[in-house]
């Protein structure tokens, strides 16, 4: 099925300018795969080496983070929305 | 490149940073790209700081928080074009912490000093480049 993902600024550049892509995919994991497939230059700004998500990169399905829900093989469904949102975070 | 903040979100911003002092405060910066490379802020969002073991010098702003703006941003027909946290008796400088810890590429990071409760400065920085060359640069605030 067709679902939305949510590309936040840093990273249209690499995803065709583009701010909504639709992906094909049954979970989470196949959705990031259709998105790199799409979009290859997104890839090592999602995945660290060992294709794990890079630590300060955040993925909510809906609202909820994907880390607490089933990951990868969380399933998704036609109305729901994937956001992928790098950490904000500092100080002095 | 400027990045363009009306005077009263101006204000609204430095006003967190004195609310929250000692602890530093956090918020997000809504608006628009323009095609001049300019970014022009529409709303400024107060975040909390989900830093409860070190709020005097760290900031956190839960990426549950980011999803919303984020999504309500786009829903308004604008985005995320920057960030907002202030250096309680510090200078409005970034930290080696604020640029390893910075993602956002393109966008702004506004840091207001709060000395003794008291807004004094505040500079504009623009995070550039990919992750492993990632620096900010001096960015014009203008407040309009």
């Amino acid at each position: 099925m067709s679902i939305k993902v949510l590309i936040p600024t840093p990273l249209r550049p690499y995803a065709g300018k583009q701010s909504i892509i639709e992906v094909i995919a049954q979970t989470v994991g196949e959705a990031l795969s259709d998105l790199v497939t799409k979009h290859p230059d997104l890839r090592k700004h999602l995945f660290s080496e060992d294709g794990k998500l890079r630590s300060f990169v955040n993925v909510y399905l809906n609202d909820e983070d994907i880390r607490y829900l089933s990951k990868d093989a969380t399933p998704v469904k036609e109305t729901d929305t994937i956001t992928i949102v790098p950490s904000v975070a500092g100080g002095r | 490149m400027a990045l363009k903040i009306p005077v009263e979100l101006y204000e609204q911003v430095r006003q967190h940073g004195e609310a929250t002092y000692p602890h530093e405060c956090c918020g997000v910066l809504v608006g628009e790209f323009e095609e001049s490379g300019e970014k022009a802020v529409k709303a400024a969002v107060q975040c909390g700081n989900t830093r409860t073991d070190s709020l005097a010098n760290r900031y956190h702003i839960s990426p549950s928080e980011l999803v919303r703006i984020q999504r309500d941003a786009m829903l308004a027909g604008h985005d995320i074009v920057g960030f907002y946290h202030s250096h309680p008796d510090h200078p409005a400088r970034w930290s080696a912490t604020d640029l390893e810890e910075a993602h956002w590429t393109g966008c702004s990071y506004v840091i207001t000093s709060v000395e003794k409760g008291q807004a004094v400065l505040t500079n504009s920085f623009l995070l550039l480049d990919q992750e492993e060359a990632k620096h900010f640069e001096d960015e014009l605030l203008e407040v309009i």
